[in-house]
């Protein structure tokens, strides 16, 4: 007996096995969609009507049907690397899993299949549902003069929008450097907040990086007693002497 | 019986029944009790029982309208003894049936929706784009919200059509699907018994 000529009769395939194997290759049959219990008992079925048993046709139909049924296993991981990271046993099981959600999905669509053809006489209405009249709103009479009012308003020319907050003015650091320096040659110290109390944010930032430039240069010390604390700066008479006791401060 | 009042004005259920069956004869989707109570000005336990008054008027075999109790309303349809005229002038929404793939996506989306359409594919083992898209345009899925995270997957869900088409009175109608799919049993016992016939 041929196996290659094993007639099949399944719901997505009726025909020879052979062709069937050549569709499949040829992706021109979804395997998801082939019933390989059926082609295993179509030739079991087949076997059973033989006196004798042919191991040839058995070995060559295990060799098939094992080869179609990995391919439709792998079939059912979308990826194939969820498969490989499996253990045997684990893939398996989850193999089982899938496969059985997959019949129950199936026959969930059989079901509906079903249902399709016996619930084909119910004729309805379809189509947009009628408009509701939804809140009525009644408005009070209105003077035409405020709609040309409105209007007149809408063809206005708008004001002019006005830039001059976004403009930032930074003074240059040079003139606080310059300033700083004149005042250190009049005092010995002097208190930095007191300094530039008055001056707008930004002009007490820049303050700030010049007193920091006169720092790097080894002009000044600093000191500051706590955070936010007012921060006093000194000449820097000796150099480094007056530099490592304000490090040890503030330390 | 229990609301001896209620027998005093004259049978006020069915002048209900009449503005129910107007309400029902306009709507082109099928329409909740509450909605239906909230039209008719009437409370919905009344509502219901006009209903019961209306179904027995408008059933199979007593009328060429039908009132059925289908995808979570009350809806007229005709009735399935004039539903070969009802073909030659009008088309089913699924007239020509459905692909096995599309009533697998089908199932998936009704038993499992909302889901996205890789939740479809790995269900199903193959790609699902076309399928859903076809069963989109037919209106038997429609979108609903995006999975969860950003640039989440479009989610979909079987729509009110769905349950109509296929006679449905809710999603809770459909089969329990760990009821469903007996044939590996079938299948089983059919080996077991060609195994006896032939003994080894």
């Amino acid at each position: 007996m041929s196996v290659r000529e094993l007639e099949l009769d399944l719901d997505a395939f009726e025909g020879p096995f052979d062709l069937l194997l050549t569709l499949v290759l040829k992706e021109e049959l979804g395997l998801a969609e082939v019933d390989v219990a059926g082609i295993v008992l179509a030739f079991v079925e087949r076997l059973a009507e033989r006196e004798e048993l042919d191991l040839d046709a058995c070995g060559e139909f295990l060799v098939l049907v094992a080869a179609l049924l990995e391919l439709k296993a792998r079939g059912l991981f979308a990826d194939g690397a969820e498969l490989e990271d499996l253990e045997p046993e684990e893939a398996a099981e989850e193999l089982a899993r899938r496969l059985e959600e997959y019949r129950r999905i199936k026959a969930a669509a059989e079901w509906l299949g079903e249902r399709l053809v016996a619930e084909r006489d119910r004729f309805f209405r379809l189509g947009p549902a009628p408009l509701a009249p939804r809140g009525e709103r009644r408005l009070a009479e209105q003077d035409p003069e405020a709609l040309a009012a409105a209007l007149r308003m809408l063809a206005a020319e708008p004001p002019e929008v006005s830039l001059s907050h976004l403009e930032l003015r930074f003074p240059p650091v040079s003139q606080f450097l310059e300033r700083f320096r004149a005042l250190l040659g009049r005092r010995r110290r002097f208190d930095f907040d007191q300094e530039v109390a008055g001056l707008s944010r930004i002009e007490q930032a820049v303050a700030f990086l010049a007193l920091l430039e006169l720092r790097r240069s080894g002009e000044i010390s600093l000191e500051q007693a706590a955070p936010f604390a007012p921060i006093r700066v000194a000449r820097a008479v000796g150099g480094r002497e007056e530099e490592e006791a304000w490090s040890a401060r503030s330390a | 019986m229990e609301r001896p009042l209620r027998l005093i004005s004259a049978n006020p259920v069915d002048a209900l029944a009449r503005t129910l069956e107007a309400l029902l004869v306009v709507a082109s989707q099928p329409l909740s009790v509450d909605e239906l109570a909230q039209a008719a000005g009437d409370e919905a336990e009344r509502v219901e029982t006009a209903l019961g008054l209306l179904g027995e008027r408008y059933r199979e075999g007593r009328s060429g309208i039908v009132l059925e109790q289908v995808a979570g309303g009350w809806a007229f349809r005709g009735s399935r003894e004039a539903a070969e005229a009802c073909g030659r002038l009008f088309e089913r929404p699924v007239e020509r049936g459905l692909s096995q793939a599309a009533l697998e996506t089908l199932a998936v989306v009704a038993y499992m929706g909302p889901c996205s359409r890789p939740e479809v594919a790995r269900w199903r083992g193959v790609a699902v784009d076309s399928v859903i898209a076809g069963l989109v345009e037919r209106g038997l899925i429609a979108e609903a919200g995006r999975e969860p995270g950003a640039g989440g997957a479009v989610r979909y869900r079987v729509t009110p059509l769905f349950e109509r088409v296929f006679g449905l009175e809710s999603l809770a109608a459909l089969p329990r699907l760990e009821e469903l799919g007996g044939d590996a049993e079938e299948l089983r016992g059919r080996l077991e018994a060609l195994a006896e016939r032939r003994p080894a």
